[in-house]
């Protein structure tokens, strides 16, 4: 997943959490950069027509980005699957996050064949687990006693 | 395309063990599917598909082990193939091709992400300066000399097809 594809992700998940525009604050904590790299990143994906900038509001995608935001988003939850539920690998979020990067969506697309994906995917993605509600690895919070 | 740099680097051990786990658990793919096709043109014996078949699986099994080496010196457990087969097995019913033109148009799928895995896996070795506890050197001359095979499996495979 190359990196404009994982600030399409990320501002698809945190605009449906906020329900409206998507802050550059929150986009660039949501990644771990700089407020100054987000904006660089959103100020492109504007001229591909893949998001908008509201100004005092935020970041919205457009219709394209959408889709393609959901396509990232889909990646990602067959790569927390996969590494979940193949390899058994309890912090699988965090590793998620840390191979997205390196992994292609025609190599996930493979990975996707030995996997159980829901069709409903990836809209059964839960921004409050970063984690996908089906999957039954970890996807409630583990509480302390 | 001009990346903002989030994640592209692999900077540890463990990191680089995992993506050469994934890496084997794709070749055990391609293992396993090459293998059920191969089964699968008993009744319609084609000799150049079922050699490109047998190639591939034995190419696969063989990327398999160098992959193994490289994680056993990372002090990491490998994966075993039973399970991955086992999955394979369980989905395979759903994606199986079902004529010629289905196996090889697959095969190709196989060889084409398998080769574009290895390329952006020597890319983010490449552009990491974290030190391995296994030498650089032969990390990235076995990897390029995997990806160079994939590359000649696509030529293969897409050379069999033109002429089908």
């Amino acid at each position: 997943m190359n990196t404009a594809d994982q600030y399409l992700k990320t501002i698809y998940v945190v605009q449906k959490q906020a329900d409206g525009p998507a802050s550059t604050g929150s986009i660039a904590d949501a990644l771990g950069v700089s407020p100054a790299s987000a904006n660089e990143m959103i100020g492109k994906l504007e001229e591909r027509g893949l998001a908008e900038h509201e100004k005092y509001k935020g970041v919205r995608l457009t219709d394209d980005g959408i889709v393609k935001a959901r396509d990232a988003l889909q990646t990602y939850c067959i790569i927390e699957r996969f590494l979940a539920n193949v390899l058994a690998v309890e912090e699988f979020r965090e590793e998620a996050h840390e191979l997205e990067a390196v992994i292609d969506d025609t190599v996930a697309e493979r990975l996707d064949t030995i996997i159980d994906r829901q069709p409903e995917c990836p809209d059964c993605f839960d921004p409050e687990t970063d984690a996908c509600a089906c999957l039954e690895v970890g996807a409630v919070p583990v509480e302390q006693d | 395309m001009v990346e903002v740099s989030v994640s592209q680097r692999i900077t540890s051990d463990d990191q680089l063990a995992r993506l050469l786990q994934i890496g084997i658990v794709l070749e055990e793919v391609v293992e396993a599917r090459a293998h059920h096709h191969y089964e699968s043109l008993d009744a319609e014996l084609d000799e150049e598909v079922e050699t490109l078949l047998a190639d591939a699986a034995e190419e696969s099994a063989e990327h398999r082990a160098r992959l193994e080496g490289l994680i056993e010196g990372l002090g990491v457990d490998s994966v075993p193939f039973d399970e991955i087969e086992s999955l394979v097995d369980a989905r395979y019913g759903r994606t199986q091709p079902d004529d010629f033109d289905g196996v090889l148009y697959d095969q190709l799928c196989n060889e084409e992400t398998a080769y574009k895995f290895y390329d952006d896996l020597i890319e983010a070795i490449a552009g990491s300066d974290a030190e391995f506890s296994i030498d650089r050197a032969e990390l990235l001359d076995t990897l390029e000399a995997i990806r160079e095979e994939e590359a000649e499996g696509v030529s293969e495979v897409t050379e069999v097809m033109e002429r089908r």
